[in-house]
């Protein structure tokens, strides 16, 4: 592994001081599970790691805040995946969660880590997208909020400025009753990354249907159709089909080593079928 | 630049040490390199196949992913820190009356990843067990009596309390 400087600031002003002193130079550590890989595989050039775990601001764990959930830039995956608030209110993004690596890396991951690489193919982008999280950022500056979606600009690119850090992730409960479901398409099960995932949260009283779409576009994607189409069992299949099928064309799927374009078009339509017939089954059993 | 050393303090298995580690340094190289407690084991080096699991202030992790620098202060057990003297721990009788162990490389990863699935879940199902140890790789592929001798400590510790 290259030398690099390590250091552990308690105070965001040393934060922001180092962040300025290393330029573009540097990464902030959380987690480390997906940085350690890059660092031995000399994939950064960064001069510094920022260990941010001694910032205790951002060790808030899960907070129960107006209508919903706040989870804190530090809380663990596995701490979240075991959460029982997180299992009732959002079961999709506790099942996408166990998708990612093991229960050791679930130890040491963060939910924030996996957000703010900004890679099309995170694991947990597609269901917060169709929950709505919102990203609490702060900085030398001051603070800002930003829903996910526009937090994710680019392929490994998020909306972070360079003298800002992600401090937590807001999540608010759905309306009731609502359905939710995730699925992810990979080659193998365990550590490979997605080829498709598809994330989709049915709320029927409001006639809305959500999709968060992974590893299919430059950035994790979200599709809404509100005409109701797509969540009253009425609806004639040819024209349940058109709608998922216009939803599925906002898509822009390339090809590379996981998959071709055209596999990923055929496989997303199917992913997306299927979730949101797993997601109107499980709203049916709440129901009952 | 590359020569700095931090000081950091470890509790390894019960007992206090006080170590100098460069930034780049493994938890893994330091307790195999600079203590010697040479069973857990270095293999893919990504966090993969879970030879090199031990317990970090209670929790299973892969110390190949950890930076000796920054647990600073923390708990730290270690497969030489169970049982007793010539005392082996339940678990690790268990492996060795069903023949869990073939090569033996990937069983001290294996046995942590077991104590702290059996701590979260003392009563797991079959299938607990596999998702429990789905972080753990043996390429003799002897699965099978791995998972029965983690299930078969389970039920001895449930009698044991009955």
């Amino acid at each position: 592994m290259s030398t690099f400087q390590y250091y552990r600031p308690q105070r965001f002003e040393e934060l922001w001081q180092l962040m300025v002193e290393y330029n573009n130079a540097f990464s902030l550590l959380a987690g480390g599970t997906d940085l350690l890989v890059r660092l031995r595989k000399g994939r950064t050039n960064s001069r510094a790691l920022i260990d941010i775990k001694g910032l205790q601001e951002l060790h808030g764990g899960i907070q129960e805040i107006n209508g919903g959930l706040r989870v804190g830039a530090l809380a663990l995956m596995g701490d979240l995946v075991d959460d029982a608030r997180m299992q009732q209110h959002f079961p999709a993004l506790v099942e996408a969660m166990k998708w990612v690596g093991s229960t050791q890396i679930r130890n040491r991951a963060t939910l924030t880590g996996n957000i703010c690489n900004a890679s099309p193919a995170a694991d947990t982008a597609p269901a917060l997208l169709v929950y709505g999280a919102r990203v609490n950022i702060l900085g030398s500056l001051g603070e800002r909020t930003l829903s996910l979606e526009d937090f994710f600009l680019a392929p490994g690119r998020s909306a972070l400025n360079p003298h800002e850090i992600v401090q937590s992730i807001d999540l608010s409960y759905p309306e009731t009753p609502n359905g939710s479901s995730f699925l992810r398409l990979t080659r193998r099960r365990g550590f490979d990354l997605a080829t498709v995932s598809v994330a989709c949260l049915l709320i029927p009283e409001a006639g809305r249907i959500r999709f968060g779409l992974g590893a299919v576009a430059p950035t994790p994607l979200l599709v809404i159709d509100g005409s109701g189409v797509l969540t009253q069992t009425e609806s004639a299949q040819v024209a349940k089909e058109s709608a998922l099928a216009k939803l599925a064309e906002r898509a822009t799927p390339i090809s590379d080593v996981r998959a071709s374009k055209e596999y990923r078009q055929a496989m997303l339509f199917a992913l997306m079928s299927k979730a949101q017939h797993i997601a109107s089954e499980r709203l049916n059993q709440s129901r009952s | 630049m590359s020569t700095q050393k931090y000081p950091i303090k470890l509790e390894v298995n019960g007992e206090w040490h006080t170590l100098q580690v460069a930034a780049q340094h493994s938890l893994l190289q330091v307790l195999r390199d600079q203590l010697n407690l040479t069973g857990t084991k270095e293999c893919c080096d990504e966090g993969e196949c879970g030879a090199c699991t031990v317990l970090l202030n209670g929790r299973s992790v892969t110390s190949c992913l950890i930076l000796a620098v920054e647990v600073d202060g923390s708990s730290i057990t270690t497969i030489e820190g169970l049982g007793q003297g010539d005392q082996l721990d339940p678990l690790q009788e268990s492996f060795l009356e069903h023949g869990a162990v073939q090569c033996g490389f990937c069983i001290p990863g294996i046995i942590m990843s077991g104590k702290y699935l059996l701590k979260k879940n003392p009563k797991p199902t079959y299938e607990e067990v596999q998702e429990g140890l789905a972080g753990n790789l043996c390429r003799c592929a002897g699965y099978g009596q791995i998972i029965e001798a983690v299930l078969s400590t389970a039920e001895k510790a449930g009698e044991a309390q009955s």
